[in-house]
């Protein structure tokens, strides 16, 4: 068996960030268990640019993005084993895992940070009826196929969920030479971030059709058509709008599901909305000494939030390592008119610092105010042009105001209209 | 070279009666229209082993069931795939069809099924708490079992060839003549020549049947569609639930697979002949399937589910099985017209079918190195910690997970593929290993099993196909 004071699980940006920082915190034997070939997660296929806008305050793309991260623990003794699979999580914090050089590893860990990142739902949870025939893909399969395997899967195309990996496939795949017929979306509104809409679709005149499903698929061997339709309020597929469309590519991009499996052997309390671990504001889940951040706690746009959430959960393990658990007084986040969910859940309010509360709305909101209330009073009241559940949001509780609540205190994040 | 026997079809009972006809000193050849063993009705149905209570005394189906029902356990046993006598109740939502249930109950002991009770509600309940409110009575059957009707098959072909069988795929028989005792098989992988014919190819009987001039029955193709929900409601119910049957079939299921899944289906409708080989689902049909699920069970959403599917019956217009020699050519012996309950039955039709067609051939020598146990396969998802170890120090592919939803190695996956009759595609690895049977269908390792087929296969990646020809995954390379 082997010991390690830190065991990170995941070695994409989460995991990278949360062992960096608890390096720099001082603790000493930290390993990051990674389940690919390299470290840097999905960032190394996604070679768009667009990422470290907000962390690095300059461009990069999702391989340059992973290596400023990869560079820095090559530069730390953090021990590395990829092509590494953690098979379990016990309540006692052992990590079973397996890999081909050294077989299965049982390794004890004072605390875990999870970073496993997220998955793509597949067709089966979407009910599209029809054929299974070949060319129907997540779009981030497809994304692995074109960007690291090199080789096309599809030529004609139909883009079913309107996610940011679906647009941005919707761009990769035209300027490979693909015609993408069409991008459909249940919603009433796109999940993905405007930028990605303009850039990636209207810059290539790639239809978006809103409240549009596919409800069929056809073709025997490979995908030869499927079958689009407008849905009605009740999200019901409208008969008389049905229209074929000719495709041999039926790309989904219809939502990411964090991988939680670990998580739930552990029996960490999950939040059935962002379906992630329930945290505090350091990320710390309601098992002690075990973290979570990134993807695998909920679904991020921009992975700037994820390094910077990382980093937040490699501060608190750390603590938790070095000076034992913490003394604490939870407060639950609540989530008001329009909010979807709040992540940290619970706030430590003897947490000495300010505590950034993120967040997203469930639907669009067009000249809005976001209120933060504690104990019914606004602390702030913030003015925003539009709100879109694709963006994630945030409102900071000030140190100061922290420091004033009781056990009994409320926290509230709503959205005035 | 002039074949002993051909069997035309690898599905559950081509691939039994290969197994069994192996246990002879026989030139048996097993042919396969498709890609892959087990691809027609045999890959989609409920994968029950009912207990024989259904079909009328008297008739093939209700002898072949009950016979097959008792030596299933130990053929999966010998086989090394996965079989579970979970038992199976038909429940009665009103007074009504309490009455029904009696009826199968007295049906069943005309058939002797054993192990039969009628139960109280308060005894149906006590055994499976998840059944809707109005469920009030029951025919429990505690001799039916489930098990995996593709691993099944795949291990069944697999046992036949390190037997001795010849297996072919991709080798569609489009034409049959017939002269001096010697039948000649005009097939897509070219002539072959051959003293007898075994009719095993399911909803494509009656064709392969009409090939000889024998037009006795015709096959009614009847879709079925279901869903197959999450591991995490796979314990919903512990046995088997159907619903009273209907003069298309037996109703909406609701059971357990063997792989800790939850399957709900099927539905019944007759479709156009032409449309046989048509596996899509349907709108209209998975509605039904949620609907009359919901009625045995009224906490099973589909939320849950990961897949849907559709698989073809074969049924035949003659309304039994039809086995034994052809009235046209007495070396044509047909195994055809199998539906429900023919995985059931499959293990007695396949020794009741090699049975007959070595006493017509009359003075054969058994086959001394027979050896009906199939080896070992290491499932590492089964196995503990120190055969983990073990076979890792062995073989490391074992260490390497391909798989996360279902934890399959590598080495599960390149075992599978170097097999006898192995994986030749996606599908194929999966239906073996259960590579992308998961959560996330695929999402995860479907490119990583692409790698490995191309690899083990010798191929380009673009060459590798989801199921056979024309179903490839990828075109060309990029710019």
């Amino acid at each position: 068996m082997l010991n390690y004071d830190l065991v990170v699980v995941g070695g994409g940006p989460a995991g990278m960030a949360a062992a960096l920082k608890a390096k720099e915190c001082g603790v000493k034997d930290i390993v990051i268990l990674e389940r690919a070939e390299t470290l840097g997660g999905i960032l190394e296929q996604c070679i768009h640019s667009g990422f470290g806008l907000t962390y690095f305050k300059e461009e990069l793309s999702g391989p340059e993005y992973a290596a400023r991260f990869i560079d820095l623990v090559e530069k730390t003794d953090i021990a590395v084993k990829c092509d590494t699979m953690v098979l379990d999580i016990d309540e006692n914090n052992l990590v079973t895992a397996v890999n081909k050089k050294d077989g299965l590893l049982k390794i004890q860990a004072k605390a875990i940070v999870l970073a496993m990142g997220c998955r793509e739902r597949p067709r089966g949870a979407l009910e599209i009826s029809g054929t299974r025939a070949s060319g129907i893909m997540t779009a981030g399969t497809a994304q692995k196929y074109v960007n690291l395997d090199g080789y096309m899967p599809g030529k004609k195309v139909v883009i079913l969920g309107s996610g940011d990996i679906g647009l941005i496939m919707a761009r990769r795949m035209t300027l490979e030479g693909a015609e993408v017929k069409v991008v459909c979306e249940l919603m009433p509104f796109s999940g993905g971030l405007t930028r990605n809409i303009v850039q990636c679709l209207n810059d290539y005149n790639i239809p978006l059709r809103l409240s549009t499903t596919v409800v069929e698929t056809h073709g025997k061997d490979r995908l030869e058509g499927v079958t689009i339709a407008q849905v009605d309020e009740h999200l019901q597929p409208i008969e008389s709008t049905k229209e074929y469309i000719e495709c041999d590519t039926l790309m989904l991009s219809v939502g990411l599901i964090p991988e939680n499996e670990l998580t739930k052997n552990v029996g960490i309390a999950i939040d059935r909305v962002t379906n992630g671990a329930s945290v505090d504001e350091m990320r710390q889940t309601d098992h002690p000494g075990v973290f979570a951040c990134g993807n695998v706690l909920h679904v991020h746009d921009l992975v700037d939030f994820v390094t910077m959430e990382a980093q937040l959960a490699g501060e608190g393990a750390a603590d938790y390592i070095l000076n034992g658990a913490k003394e604490t007084v939870y407060v639950p986040t609540t989530t008001g008119n329009g909010v979807r969910y709040i992540v940290p859940q619970r706030v430590n309010i003897k947490n000495p610092n300010d505590v950034k509360l993120y967040f997203r709305v469930g639907r669009i909101f067009k000249n809005a105010k976001v209120v933060l209330e504690i104990d019914g009073n606004v602390i702030s009241s913030k003015k925003k042009i539009k709100l879109a559940p694709g963006e994630m949001e945030d409102v900071v509780i000030p140190a100061s105001v922290l420091a004033g609540m009781t056990e009994n205190s409320t926290i509230t994040v709503r959205v005035e209209e | 070279m002039c074949y002993d026997v051909a069997i035309i079809g690898a599905g559950v009972i081509g691939a039994l009666t290969a197994r069994e006809l192996s246990k002879y000193s026989l030139n048996t050849v097993l042919l396969e229209a498709a890609g892959d063993v087990a691809m027609g009705a045999t890959k989609a149905n409920s994968a029950i082993v009912h207990a024989g209570f259904d079909a009328k005394p008297g008739t093939l189906k209700a002898k072949f069931n009950v016979k097959g029902c008792e030596m299933m356990p130990a053929v999966c046993k010998a086989l090394n795939v996965p079989y579970k006598n979970n038992g199976s109740l038909v429940v009665a939502f009103s007074e009504e069809e309490k009455a029904h249930v009696q009826e199968l109950y007295e049906r069943g002991l005309a058939n002797g099924v054993p192990q039969m009770s009628i139960l109280d509600e308060a005894e149906l309940k006590a055994l499976e708490p998840n059944l809707a409110p109005e469920a009030c009575g029951a025919l429990y059957a505690e001799s039916a079992g489930i098990v995996c009707p593709y691993e099944l098959t795949i291990a069944a072909a697999e046992n036949a060839v390190t037997n001795g069988v010849e297996f072919k795929r991709d080798c569609k028989v489009v034409g049959i003549d017939f002269a001096d005792g010697v039948f000649t098989l005009h097939t897509t992988l070219g002539d072959i020549e051959t003293k007898y014919v075994i009719n095993a190819a399911g909803v494509h009987s009656d064709e392969v049947s009409r090939m000889i001039g024998d037009d006795s029955f015709t096959i009614i193709p009847r879709r079925g569609e279901y869903f197959v929900l999450d591991k995490a409601v796979g314990g919903m119910v512990k046995r088997t639930i159907f619903q009273c049957p209907t003069a298309m079939g037996k109703g909406i299921l609701v059971t357990p697979t063997v792989d800790g899944n939850l399957l709900i289906g099927p539905t019944a409708a007759d479709m156009n002949k032409e449309d046989e080989d048509n596996t899509a689902t349907t709108a209209e049909g998975l509605a039904l399937v949620k609907k009359f699920a919901a009625k045995s069970c009224p906490a099973v959403s589909t939320r849950n589910a990961i897949t849907s599917f559709t698989g073809v019956r074969a049924h035949p217009d003659v309304d039994d099985f039809i086995l034994g020699p052809s009235e046209k050519n007495a070396q044509f012996i047909q195994a055809s017209g199998i539906e429900s309950p023919g995985l059931s039955s499959a293990p007695a039709i396949a020794e009741y079918i090699a049975g007959v067609t070595v006493e017509a051939i009359g003075n054969v020598g058994r086959n001394e190195s027979f050896n009906g146990e199939r080896k070992d396969v290491f499932r590492f998802r089964h196995a503990t910690d120190e055969e983990r170890a073990a076979a890792i120090a062995k073989n490391p592919a074992y260490g390497r997970i391909i798989c996360r939803c279902e934890t399959i190695t590598e080495g599960e996956i390149i075992d599978a593929i170097r097999a006898p009759a192995g994986a030749r595609d996606v599908d194929g690895v999966k239906r073996r290993t259960r590579a992308g049977m998961g959560r996330c269908q695929g999402g995860f390792c479907g490119s990583k099993v692409v790698e490995i087929l191309a690899r083990e296969l010798g191929k380009e990646i673009n060459e590798i196909t989801k199921f056979g020809s024309g179903s490839n995954i990828l075109f060309d390379r990029t710019k």
